[in-house]
């Protein structure tokens, strides 16, 4: 899976409650994206695209266990690449389905609306528009496999464990 | 090679002789708690059977009673859950109804030497029971409901030493804001907690210090095993448990002592805890607030209500002050009553609301405005976390908290002569 997007560049310990505020919790899925980041960067989800990267420091996502990831995934955001990720947001990514890899060097490297590609299986970043490198960590095959799946709920749907909707 | 606290009960659960920080382990999890949040429509699933009834507990703690229809149908789906599947270990609105990790500890759901999980960031506060406990995401608890497994990528841990005792009006949520002032964030760490002071802490104050762990990021926050603990635990439950202690050749990230009776009273200052806390008396009581808060799965027990009834007991809270005060569980509501506290408490002008999450999710029973300053002895002080995101909260102990609602500024505790 390649991934190629535009840069939206977040600092250090973003937490869950910009990304996701408490009052998106009670709102229908398809509505909570557009509170992402309301506190502290009105109007930023309307200008999201498709395919866009986040990029960020350290610890991001720290906070609540709240789908936060997966308000970046029906945002449009292909892909997350911090320094380091939260634990939980983390296992977040993983079970919502969203790309995202710890990429040392990261924030150095690339500044906002600039064009990334990322080989993500792989674990290889390259900034089209400085024409640089980077490596991340891939993820291994068992974390693989869910987000092929399409996260937990789409595995536990085809296993036939959850009731139909 | 020796393992952490939280490498052997990840052992255990993962069926093999020993893991390694770094190991991704699949394992089976002992308990796993659902709260009202995770039954909210476009949340919840239902799956199409459980793996255990009887290792599954639902606790009705963020949104109760139901604020609005939303959260009704939360509190529906919930009750429709338990009579489904038959789940016997249930908490509703009503006399057992509590915090989920207050009832957790309280109830001992939460068992040495197993791995509990639950849909909330501050689950972590099962540590303080021996239990690798921690936080999950909505999705990842739906899986372990329907399969009873999950998976840990096993971090390295920290060990903190206590040793001393805390002084007078100063904390264990006082040691913990030392704690993340001297050492920020614990991204991707586990904690292990014990030392020559174990025993001058009781179960409580442990808990906070587990609790607030989720605040420096930290994953498990575990408790060396004692007496106090096993025998709190073998007077609640007849299920099996471990308790667990470190080997001897354990190996550390760090080996940090700490020496409680150098701690004094200190608040975190707003938007985040982690390399962010100051001690009060730094802030020369310049900080006028127009909320103070007690409550929240971190400081709302029967000793914190006693804390602020010392404290207020007799007195009035400052003119323009709202002081919220939330008990932990609707058993240590009825218990302070008992005992005169919350007569106390209400007479010195505090609002006492029944049990739940509340303000300190900054769902209901005391949102702030904007442009308003909290002083809170709950959890976390993100920005718009209790409501307005043009709010500002400080997070300090429950005595600063209580001193604090009687002077109407950031005050030490220590200068506030108690009513005892």
């Amino acid at each position: 899976m390649t991934l190629a997007g535009r840069v939206w560049k977040f600092g250090d310990h973003v937490n869950t409650d910009l990304i996701m505020p408490m009052r998106a919790i009670s709102l229908p899925r398809h509505e909570r994206p557009r509170w992402a980041f309301s506190a502290n960067r009105p109007g930023w989800a309307s200008e999201v695209l498709p395919g866009d990267i986040l990029v960020a420091g350290e610890n991001f996502g720290t906070g609540s266990s709240r789908p936060a990831a997966e308000v970046l995934k029906d945002l449009g955001i292909a892909c997350v690449l911090a320094e380091t990720l939260n634990g939980l947001f983390f296992r977040n990514c993983v079970n919502y389905a969203l790309p995202a890899l710890e990429v040392r060097g990261i924030v150095d490297a690339v500044a906002e609306g600039e064009e990334l590609e990322v080989a993500f299986e792989k674990g290889a970043i390259r900034n089209r528009t400085r024409k640089t490198e980077l490596r991340a960590e891939p993820w291994p095959a068992m974390l693989l496999d869910v987000l092929t799946a399409g996260g937990l709920v789409a595995l536990l749907e085809k296993k036939g464990l959850l009731l139909a909707e | 090679m020796g393992m952490t606290i939280a490498e052997k009960i990840l052992a255990r659960a993962a069926g093999t002789g020993s893991v390694a920080p770094g190991e991704i382990v699949v394992v089976k999890v002992d308990t796993a708690v659902v709260i009202d949040i995770g039954f909210y429509p476009g949340i919840w699933r239902w799956p199409a059977r459980v793996w255990d009834p009887d290792r599954i507990v639902v606790v009705h703690d963020h949104v109760v009673p139901a604020k609005d229809v939303q959260s009704a149908e939360a509190l529906q789906a919930g009750r429709r859950f338990v009579a489904r599947y038959g789940v016997s270990r249930f908490h509703d609105v009503g006399a057992t109804q509590g915090i989920s990790h207050q009832v957790a500890a309280d109830e001992a759901y939460a068992l040495p030497g197993t791995v509990l999980v639950c849909v909330d960031s501050h689950t972590c506060s099962g540590g303080a029971l021996n239990c690798c406990a921690r936080g999950i995401g909505p999705a990842e608890l739906i899986y372990v409901l329907c399969t009873g497994e999950t998976w840990f990528r096993v971090a390295p841990t920290i060990c903190y030493e206590f040793q001393g005792r805390l002084r007078s009006w100063v904390t264990a949520k006082d040691a913990f804001l030392w704690i993340a002032a001297r050492f920020g964030s614990h991204a991707n760490q586990n904690l292990e907690f014990g030392g020559e002071a174990l025993t001058t802490l009781g179960l409580d104050a442990r808990r906070t210090l587990s609790t607030m762990a989720a605040e420096v990021s930290a994953e498990f926050a575990v408790w060396e095993p004692d007496d106090l603990l096993l025998d709190h635990v073998r007077a609640r439950t007849d299920r099996p448990f471990f308790p667990t202690s470190p080997d001897p050749d354990a190996r550390y990230l760090d080996v940090r002592r700490i020496d409680l009776d150098a701690i004094e009273p200190r608040v975190a200052l707003p938007d985040s805890v982690a390399g962010n806390t100051v001690a009060v008396r730094e802030l020369t009581e310049t900080v006028k607030v127009d909320q103070c808060f007690v409550g929240s799965c971190a400081n709302g027990t029967l000793d914190d209500l006693a804390t602020v009834a010392a404290i207020v007991g007799g007195k009035q809270v400052a003119a323009g002050v709202r002081f919220i005060v939330t008990p932990g569980s609707q058993r240590i509501y009825r218990e302070a009553a008992k005992r005169g506290i919350i007569a106390t408490l209400i007479e010195a002008g505090c609002l006492v609301t029944p049990s739940a999450c509340g303000a300190c999710a900054g769902l209901d029973l005391g949102v702030l405005g904007p442009g308003e300053v909290c002083l809170t002895a709950s959890t976390r002080n993100f920005k718009g976390r209790m409501g307005s995101p043009e709010a500002k909260i400080y997070i300090g102990s429950t005595a600063t908290v209580a001193a604090s609602a009687l002077t109407g500024r950031i005050t030490d505790p220590r200068g506030i002569e108690a009513s005892r």
